[in-house]
């Protein structure tokens, strides 16, 4: 067995990296999709639910009313657009390009960029996709926020042993 | 410190780490039909174990497990075979530790009463994680990793059941960054086995043990701040030596505060948000000891905090505690949950070493009387100012004392190094009440403000 193998304490998932949440609050890799929300620019009571699908790129856009995006007919939407630049942000385009299964060889040479995701994603021309999953992502949201509202404990958390801080970036 | 015994082997260790590395390799496939060499490591574990008072349980467990046809008892009855094994190894290894720093350690107490908890909620913590050992790494899917969602979701508003919900919840997220398990290039075997195990023992009704027992009044000398996160929990562990009021000796101990968090919320911002709920982060990075009194705690080191039993003592130095008080104090005997060689952290200090890194891989090593020991700089804290090139450029340390994978690392807590003929020393919890430095004000902000978007968002569309 590798180091690896045999560590209690291996490094498994780089923590994300800190970005500027305004204008898209919420990013996740899960559920085999890259999703999340999106801000409104005009409406702060509005906010997009917008996804891509790994593999396939199939792509949904809609407000959390369930109104679609008028964006998001023929491709990606500019809400789309800001969930890549976001996610990059936040797990290094590597890891982004990994989950969605954008061949490295498809995007611009060397480095992936958010831009050379979209492109090489853009140029495959994926369809809408056919689940709606914008009420689910909505919830992870929710949940996500909810993380906010629950109480600190001083009673010792001696699991979190395994999980010790750690300097590596996404 | 005998340096000496560093890498000195430990009797038995290695059959024990075998029988758990081949049960910790049945879960690679899965449980739910097994092949022929997964269960040879099955009864590897139960062979392991035939000598205790688990041998009838865990042999018929094996055999259910080989067969594939293991119910919920039977994976019980597998991870306290596995746990009970880490137990002897943590144990061995503390011993070994124990000669490392010359200390004594004090006697186990007898354990604390069980904690009540929803035993509806560990009946589906339990049920997910033989769904995982049944399904195996190699088969992880989103399915299976979602089903723990809503139970995480359920047990963490009960601060009663935060260990059990902070595990899944930090194990769910590795998991669900690794699906498809078919496409996983290397597995974390230990490791998530480790988490699985302590998983289904947590969710076992009366595993836990109930909060404090005991009250303490004196003194409060901290001698470092340890961090530890995932990526949507984060837990500040203050390592201290407590002095009695009555006079008695005294003894190693640790206050902790941990919080739920979004992902999006790191370095400055974990100290944000457990900054308000224990003051002694703010008084150990200001380098003031504390009075305490009547301060709840338990019987194995942990104080469980509460601010109107402490006040702001007089300023002590760590480096001075570590160097006249660290070498009397009396180590905790742990909790018998908590005998596991990840657990071990024992507070030491260091000086007279020569500190190095390697040019190819960045790892530092501190070499003390011919005898080298790996330096884990990972786990500094990226919100502080102790970074590993002043690791490098130290002269003395306070650190921790840990082991894993075979071999004793030193996690450094603070550090002393010359600067201009005088001595500085750099604290890796020395922002966690907030920082004048430029860098950490800068990190101190943009954390606000992540936590402000987040707090507006959650006013809007939360209660909808
Ligand atoms: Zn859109």
């Amino acid at each position: 067995m590798s180091d690896f193998e045999r560590s209690s304490t291996a490094r498994v998932v780089p923590p994300a990296r800190p970005r500027k949440l305004a204008k898209v609050p919420f990013v996740e890799l899960a559920d085999g999709r890259l999703q999340g929300v999106v801000s409104s620019g005009s409406d702060i009571e509005r906010v997009y639910v917008s996804s891509v699908e790994a593999g396939t790129y199939a792509y949904a856009c809609s407000t959390n009313n369930n109104r679609p995006c008028g964006g998001a007919r023929g491709g990606f939407c500019k809400h789309i657009g800001a969930l890549i630049t976001e996610s990059v942000l936040q797990y290094g385009a590597d890891r982004v390009a990994r989950y969605l299964r954008v061949d490295a060889a498809d995007a611009a040479d060397g480095e992936p960029t958010a831009q050379s995701l979209n492109a090489a994603m853009s140029a495959t021309r994926p369809a809408p996709a056919e689940s709606k999953p914008a009420a689910s992502v909505f919830s992870r949201f929710l949940r996500h926020l909810a993380y906010l509202e629950l109480a600190a404990t001083t009673a010792p958390l001696p699991e979190m042993h395994w999980f010790p801080s750690t300097r590596a970036v996404a | 410190m005998r340096t000496d015994l560093l890498t000195a082997p430990v009797d038995g260790l290695d059959e024990a780490l075998a029988a758990v590395d081949a049960f910790d390799r049945t879960l690679v496939a899965g449980l739910l039909r097994p092949r022929p060499d997964q269960a040879e490591g099955l009864f590897a574990l139960a062979d392991a174990v035939a000598a205790s008072p688990l041998a009838a349980r865990v042999a018929e467990a094996a055999d259910k497990a080989a067969a594939g046809s293991a119910g919920e008892d039977h994976f019980a009855a597998l991870a306290a075979a596995r746990a009970a094994l880490l137990g002897a190894a943590h144990d061995a290894i503390a011993a070994r530790a124990d000669e490392i720093t010359g200390r004594t350690p004090a006697e186990a107490p007898a354990p604390a009463g069980p904690a009540e908890q929803a035993p509806n909620l560990l009946a589906a913590a339990r049920s997910w994680l033989c769904d995982l050992a049944r399904t195996g790494w190699q088969g992880l899917d989103h399915d299976v990793v979602s089903g723990s969602a809503q139970i995480v979701s359920a047990m963490l508003p009960d601060t009663g059941l935060r260990r059990l919900a902070a595990l899944l919840d930090g194990f769910a997220a590795e998991l669900a960054a690794s699906c498809p398990g078919t496409a996983l290039d290397r597995t974390p075997l230990r490791r998530w086995a480790d988490l699985w195990t302590r998983g289904m023992i947590l969710a076992l009704p009366g595993a836990v043990p109930g909060p404090g027992a005991v009250t303490l009044t004196g003194r409060l000398l901290p001698l470092g701040t340890d961090l530890h996160e995932h990526a949507t929990a984060a837990q500040a562990q203050i390592h201290a030596v407590f002095e009695p009021a009555d006079g008695s000796p005294p003894r190693l101990v640790r206050a902790s505060v941990s919080v739920p968090k979004p992902d999006t919320v790191l370095g400055a911002g974990v100290w944000q948000l457990l900054r308000p709920h224990m003051s002694l982060l703010a008084a150990a990075a200001e380098g003031l000891s504390m009075d305490l009194t009547d301060m709840p705690a338990t019987t194995d080191g942990d104080l469980v905090w509460q601010d109107e039993h402490a006040r702001p003592g007089e300023p002590v130095d760590p480096f001075a505690t570590a160097r006249v008080v660290l070498p009397t104090a009396q180590d905790p005997a742990p909790a018998p949950l908590d005998r596991h060689p990840a657990a071990l952290a024992r507070p030491v200090f260091l000086e007279g070493y020569a500190a190095e890194q390697d040019p190819d891989t960045d790892e530092i090593t501190f070499t003390l009387s011919g005898q080298r020991l790996p330096v884990d700089t990972d786990r500094l804290p990226v919100a502080g100012p102790l970074t590993p090139d002043a690791v490098t450029r130290s002269t003395a340390c306070v650190g921790l004392l840990r082991w894993d994978d075979g071999t004793f690392r030193l996690q450094p807590l603070a550090v002393e190094s010359t600067v201009r003929k005088k001595t500085v020393a750099l604290h890796a919890g020395a922002w966690a009440g907030g920082t004048t430095d430029k860098a950490g004000a800068k990190a101190e902000k943009a954390a606000t403000d992540a936590v402000a978007v987040l707090r507006e968002r959650a006013g809007r569309l939360l209660r909808k």
